[in-house]
């Protein structure tokens, strides 16, 4: 699965780890929610960056004592039909004020991208078929938008004249 | 009505812009029709038994002429010369061909329309009481908030992957012509003790296999804060609703399994936290879009019009099609023409490009350029002087648009059923067609009165059968088709669901058990009472009794 981030396919240097593996004290690895309560304390003194995949169907508040700790939050999508992880992203935005990595894993395409762009997230695993180029069409394909109070490349209402370049420049 | 500045007309057409790389990306084999399907699903495009269906939102059921004349020539250029109005204020086109719907969509974009989320798991075309704005006893035009939710629902990045599809439907009258407690959300405007006006909100309510009425979860609202309230509705939804069993994923089903009062607690929890003004519209916006909702340029008119009231006494067909056909209207002079689309033994909501042309015209002349479409597939003029209403009248007659039987029993409201829908058990228009030919007769209808009939062709209910005065569902066993019965169901104010009365009856059969039911109401009703009431005082025994004793 390519990782897009900022417009470009990037190499990953996340590890997920097997709930079973021991937990390294270097390099930048991604729990599940069991392994991170069960490392509550090994997170916080290991030298390497520490991730966590929330499942759609657990509460976002779960992870909250963990935050502080986690610099990287893979939200999933099952079937890109199922919408849960853009309410999860956006809580965890707002609500708990996360602000490290936001990523889409699942079944990612590209025609969620402004979506999910707008909810907070930040990088995307894609399904394999769909290349950086449709990502980044997807990507600017909408300059407007009407939801206020999103994140997002799209001008609203209250941002102020229409700048139709604005979602282009900034993914050039 | 409503115009779009720049804002918009770049939302539409980069939108089309969008769908039609989605098409291609589809016609090349780049997509498959598995994740094609959602992404036509929002932009109205449906695969039916025969081709495809594209329906085009009408938000809130507004139009004017160039609009409506432009669904003429899109019934005309690329389908088969007539469009179908819905009961959610849509219209639905039975015969486009894929490669042709990007263009369609670029027509429509032309007169500011689109068909963005008329289908799919998101929020849906919002519909309103066709008669806002105009109606005599109107607490307030809830339009512009339907233009605001129109808007906000737009591609919402966090609510268009919904556990299952959410229709919104807004009135600013007492009485409820938009069906508001079978909606996903209905809203009402209405004053507070002080006297602002704000929304009753209701949440929960729909048709389908597992009918429900909403139930209320705030009695009022600064109307200002209506989008932050949505938003907390749907995200409680949105997180918490069923996905595993697409027929528990509404939202009924979520407000019925927490309880509502549970409900209203998670979701006035969510309320209470969000940062509410980041997410709502400045008061100049607000302003803006009411604006464009002013009432239109009325003239100063005497409240009767000799001229009018001379035909009235001259001629008694003109005479019952106003009783019947013809509301009051909030400015003096000024009237409500309701226009039938079921003439005796059509198709309901069918309207032919000529008819639409005829109607655009009429509305260009003397309706002050309004249509209206309504959630019981008709149309209406809303703007026309009393002067004017013979000459409307003729003019509708030309056109086979002038049946004077609004609100009776053969104003059915159909679904398309097995003619059209990939998911019909059984045939509807052809049973419509049938009821409405037996009961057909004009004097006979106006001495029934007031009469809902509603037909679906299978569970699903877009028919409304379970709001029907007299509700019918065709169903299928072992290849035949069958005709279940519902009676007391009602979608205004007083909403109930319809019970069933027994067992279902064959499509021979099913008239002739509707007619026992309309000659058993005659025998048995007081002075005035109608249907529903008379069905309200008695129950279902009598009506069981006729009906299964003859059949
Ligand atoms: C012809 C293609 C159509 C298809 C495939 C279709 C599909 C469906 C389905 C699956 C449902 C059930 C949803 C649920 O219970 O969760 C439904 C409900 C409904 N549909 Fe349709 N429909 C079609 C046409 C129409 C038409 C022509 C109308 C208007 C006349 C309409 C209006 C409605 C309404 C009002 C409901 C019930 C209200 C609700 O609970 O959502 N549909 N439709
Ligand atoms: S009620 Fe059933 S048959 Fe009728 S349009 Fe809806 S899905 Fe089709």
């Amino acid at each position: 699965m390519p990782l897009i981030r900022d417009g470009k396919i990037v190499e990953d240097i996340w590890v997920s780890l097997d709930d079973e593996a021991e937990l390294p004290e270097q390099g930048d690895v991604i729990l599940s929610l069991d392994r991170l309560k069960k490392e509550a304390n090994a997170i916080q003194t290991r030298s390497g960056r520490t991730g966590v995949v929330l499942e759609n169907d657990v509460d976002e508040e779960d992870v909250e004592t963990y935050l502080p700790h986690i610099e990287l939050i893979a939200l999933t999508f099952p079937a890109f039909t199922d919408g849960r992880a853009y309410s999860q992203a956006r809580q965890l935005r707002t609500k708990l004020g996360f602000e490290g990595e936001l990523r889409a894993t699942g079944n990612v395409l590209a025609d969620q991208a402004t979506f999910l762009c707008r909810v907070g997230f930040d990088s995307f695993e894609v399904d394999n078929d769909q290349s950086i180029d449709v990502w980044n069409k997807a990507l600017r394909s909408m300059s407007v938008a009407y939801q206020r109070g999103y994140d997002g490349e799209q001008a609203t209402r209250e941002s102020g004249p229409l700048s139709q370049d604005k979602a282009h420049t900034s993914l050039a | 009505m409503y115009r779009y500045d720049e804002f918009d007309a770049t939302f539409v057409s980069e939108r089309v812009d969008q769908f039609r790389d989605q098409v291609a990306r589809r016609v090349k084999g780049d997509l498959t029709e598995e994740q094609f399907r959602p992404l036509r699903l929002m932009n109205g495009l449906y695969l039916q038994l025969h081709a495809y269906m594209l329906r085009v939102a009408v938000p809130y059921g507004t139009l004017n002429s160039k609009q409506m004349h432009k669904l003429a020539y899109i019934a005309d250029k690329f389908d088969r010369g007539y469009g179908h109005f819905t009961t959610r204020q849509n219209i639905q086109y039975n015969w486009p061909k894929l490669p042709d719907v990007p263009d369609i969509l670029e027509h429509l974009a032309e007169v500011e329309m689109h068909a963005i989320q008329t289908s799919g798991n998101c929020i849906r075309n919002v519909t309103a009481d066709q008669w806002s704005g105009v109606a005599a006893d109107e607490v307030e035009d809830p339009r512009p908030y339907a233009e605001l939710m129109r808007q906000w629902s737009s591609l919402h990045p966090e609510f268009s992957f919904l556990p299952r599809k959410f229709k919104i439907a807004v009135t600013g009258d007492k009485a409820d012509r938009a069906a508001i407690a079978y909606h996903d959300i209905g809203l009402r405007l209405k004053k507070n003790a002080a006297g602002e006006v704000g929304f009753e909100i209701f949440v929960g309510g729909g048709m389908g296999r597992t009918p429900m009425i909403a139930a209320r979860v705030r009695d009022w609202l600064p109307k200002s804060e209506l989008l932050g309230y949505l938003e907390a509705v749907m995200r409680v939804y949105n997180l918490n609703g069923r996905r595993d069993n697409k027929y528990k994923a509404r939202i009924k089903i979520l407000v019925h399994e927490l309880g509502a009062e549970e409900f209203t607690r998670q979701v006035e929890e969510e309320y209470a936290r969000l940062d509410a003004p980041q997410g709502l519209p400045s008061d100049q916006e607000l302003e803006r879009i009411a604006a464009y909702f002013a009432p239109p340029a009325y003239e100063d008119l005497a409240e009767n019009d000799a001229v009018h009231t001379q035909h009235l006494v001259d001629n008694k067909d003109f005479a019952e099609w106003v009783e019947r056909n013809v509301a009051p209207h909030k400015i003096t002079g000024y009237a409500i023409v309701n226009i039938s689309l079921k003439p005796v033994g059509g198709v309901p909501g069918d309207a032919t490009s000529g008819q639409m042309h005829a109607i655009a015209d009429m509305a260009e002349k003397m309706s002050l350029d309004e249509i209206r479409v309504t959630h019981e597939q008709n149309l209406v003029l809303p703007n026309v002087r009393k002067h004017d209403l013979f000459a409307v009248w003729q003019e509708l007659k030309e056109h086979k648009l002038a049946d004077a039987n609004l609100g009776l029993a053969t104003d059915i409201i159909s679904c398309p059923g097995l003619d059209y829908c990939g998911l019909a058990t059984a045939r509807s228009i052809p049973i419509s067609q049938d009821i409405s030919i037996r009961l057909g007769d004009i004097k006979r209808q106006r001495d029934i009165g007031d009469l809902k009939i509603k037909i679906s062709g299978c569970i699903n209910a877009c028919g409304h059968h379970h709001a029907g005065h007299i509700g019918i569902l065709g169903l299928e066993k072992r290849g035949v088709e069958y005709y279940q019965i519902t009676l007391g169901g009602s979608g205004d104010e007083t909403a109930s669901i319809g019970q069933i009365i027994g067992p279902g009856f064959s499509s021979e059969t099913v008239t002739d058990a509707v007619e026992t039911i309309v000659d058993t109401y005659m025998d048995l009703r007081k002075s005035g009472e109608t249907f529903l009431e008379a069905y309200r005082r008695v129950g279902a025994e009598p009506f069981k009794e006729a009906v299964y004793a003859t059949h």
